[in-house]
């Protein structure tokens, strides 16, 4: 049995072609960037090849693109490192509370360290509004961070709207584009983005190589300490066939953005209906337009999000979920309940990321399978009965 | 993170559904946390001769709720009330830690139905 792979929100695969393109980094032209002799040289300009493509692709200038370890690392430097660059007494940061967890964990921790953090809610569909965001800046506040587009429920926020607000007010702007790039435009000069935050393995590149793009003339502290790699901000010799391969498999997925898009668009918005058509008591989170291409997200009542997870699973759809305990956690999504979806709904949410290569033929058999497990579990659920019982259901 | 036989059972559920002729019903858990489990016995002369599930939850929850309705079936109730939570775990061949309050729901909800029963049947 064939596996429909739809968690590309997660990961998704490498790009043979970037794979074929870092190959020889790993062995043949293993040389440290840093060198001063022909392999070091070699590595080097394969380096610069790569930032230069990376700059291009937000339109940024190269020495603006710093490597990272993804985008995880990307969060924590942007944010930790413009508030201990900052010389105020007070700090005060503004985020959502929608945000990844590597921006959310990042602002709480600062808390614990006296910084100030607002978090501003979005609306039901998971909308940052620019307003809000407004009425919660003063006098202290330095940085304003915003998620480009949701990871879970894929709702797009007003970045260039809040990056105009940002410079006009001379607050410095972070948005966390982990899910964005490969699939949304993103212009940093017309958004007026001073730091941004991406990700290769969620555009068919490696794991463990990311970018923080820093606006020339933004003040921001080093965040990894060693030697002058990356202008003195973030030492460690480069991991150049990661950098190769993130660079190649950007390049790809740009390459024909608009018909990829395109396609996903109408795969998702048929998966969405026939869902809505198929199954009754299903709820779809997040905005149905300014969505990204490939997210798919529903809560299906009466069942619970880990367990329609795996009975998809077992018959060959990789999903993810924002049940509580999927994550071990035990809490519901923060997502989820921030868009004011009741907790017994949050439990019973499954996300489904559509791919570069999703097939409508996948897609309808995901659908069949969805409809077989969400019957079988709501036989399952005592909650369906009462249901069934006051004669609602048809 | 599920070791094969909580998959298992959880992909093959044994008495799941409806028990006609129940006389003993016990609900617990809430859909707050995720998880609500009915389990219904038909008891005579204290012994359980039948016992089916439902279940709102998550794959422990599922799984713990079908061991322990195994566990139950052919003994008295008052077998049925010795039955730990850890017993259900054992039965499983462990859970994740923080899946055990699962295991803890499925013993709860025996003693609801006993007790129930016992509210019905002894006066």
């Amino acid at each position: 049995m064939e596996l429909i792979y739809l968690d590309n929100a997660a990961t998704t695969p490498l790009s043979s072609k970037a794979l074929a393109d870092m190959t020889p980094y790993f062995i043949s032209e293993f040389g440290n960037a840093s060198s001063l002799h022909e392999k070091g040289r070699m590595a080097k300009r394969a380096v610069e090849a790569s930032r230069e493509i990376i700059a291009n692709s937000i339109r940024a200038r190269s020495n603006e693109i710093y490597f990272t370890s993804g985008g995880t690392e990307s969060d924590n430097w942007a944010i930790r490192g413009v508030i201990k660059a900052s010389k105020n007494n007070v700090k005060h940061i503004i985020t959502s509370a929608i945000e990844h967890p590597a921006v959310l964990n990042t602002c709480k921790e600062l808390e614990k360290e006296g910084v100030l953090v607002t978090y501003v809610y979005p609306d039901k569909n998971g909308l940052i509004s620019v307003e809000d965001i407004k009425g919660a800046v003063n006098s202290n506040t330095i940085l304003i961070s915003i998620m480009f587009a949701n990871n879970e429920i894929g709702t797009i926020q007003p970045i260039a709207e809040i990056g105009s607000f940002c410079r006009e007010e001379g607050i410095l702007f972070h948005t966390d584009a982990v899910q964005a790039m490969g699939t949304l435009d993103i212009d940093v000069n017309k958004m007026c983005i001073d730091l941004l935050s991406m990700s290769a393995h969620k555009f068919n590149g490696p794991k463990g190589i990311g970018v923080l793009y820093i606006k020339t003339g933004v003040k921001i502290d080093k965040f990894i300490v060693g030697g002058e790699q990356e202008r003195g901000k973030r030492a460690g010799t480069l991991a150049t066939p990661l950098i190769i391969g993130m660079a190649s498999a950007l390049e790809e997925t740009l390459s024909n953005r608009e018909s990829k898009n395109a396609n996903m668009i109408l795969l998702r918005d048929s998966f969405i209906s026939d869902v809505q058509h198929n199954i009754p008591y299903v709820h779809l989170n997040g905005d149905k337009v300014k969505r990204l291409p490939n997210n798919i997200n529903f809560s299906f009542e009466f069942i619970e999000g880990e367990s329609l997870l795996l009975k998809l699973d077992l018959d060959g759809v990789a999903v993810s979920s924002g049940s509580a305990c999927a994550s071990g956690s035990l809490q519901s999504s923060h997502v989820i309940k921030a868009i004011g979806v009741s907790d017994e709904l949050a439990h019973s949410t499954i996300r489904f990321s559509l791919g570069n290569n999703t097939t409508r033929e996948q897609m309808n058999r995901a659908l069949k399978i969805l409809i077989k497990n969400v019957e079988t579990l709501r036989e399952m659920s005592p909650l369906y009965d009462s249901k069934k019982k006051e004669g609602k259901y048809v | 993170m599920y070791n094969e036989k909580v998959i298992e059972v959880f992909k093959n559920p044994k008495n799941m559904g409806d028990l006609e002729g129940a006389n003993a019903i016990g609900t617990v858990g809430n859909v707050t946390c995720g998880d609500i489990m009915q389990m219904s016995l038909i008891i005579e002369e204290d012994i359980i001769k039948d016992a089916k599930f439902k279940t709102f939850g998550c794959v422990a929850a599922i799984a713990a709720s079908s061991m322990a309705t195994e566990m139950i079936i052919g003994k008295s109730i008052n077998e049925a009330m010795q039955i730990k939570n850890s017993d259900v775990v054992d039965a499983l061949g462990g859970l994740p830690p923080q899946k055990i309050h699962c295991s803890v729901l499925a013993e709860e909800s025996i003693h609801e139905a006993i007790k129930n029963y016992k509210e019905k049947h002894i006066k």
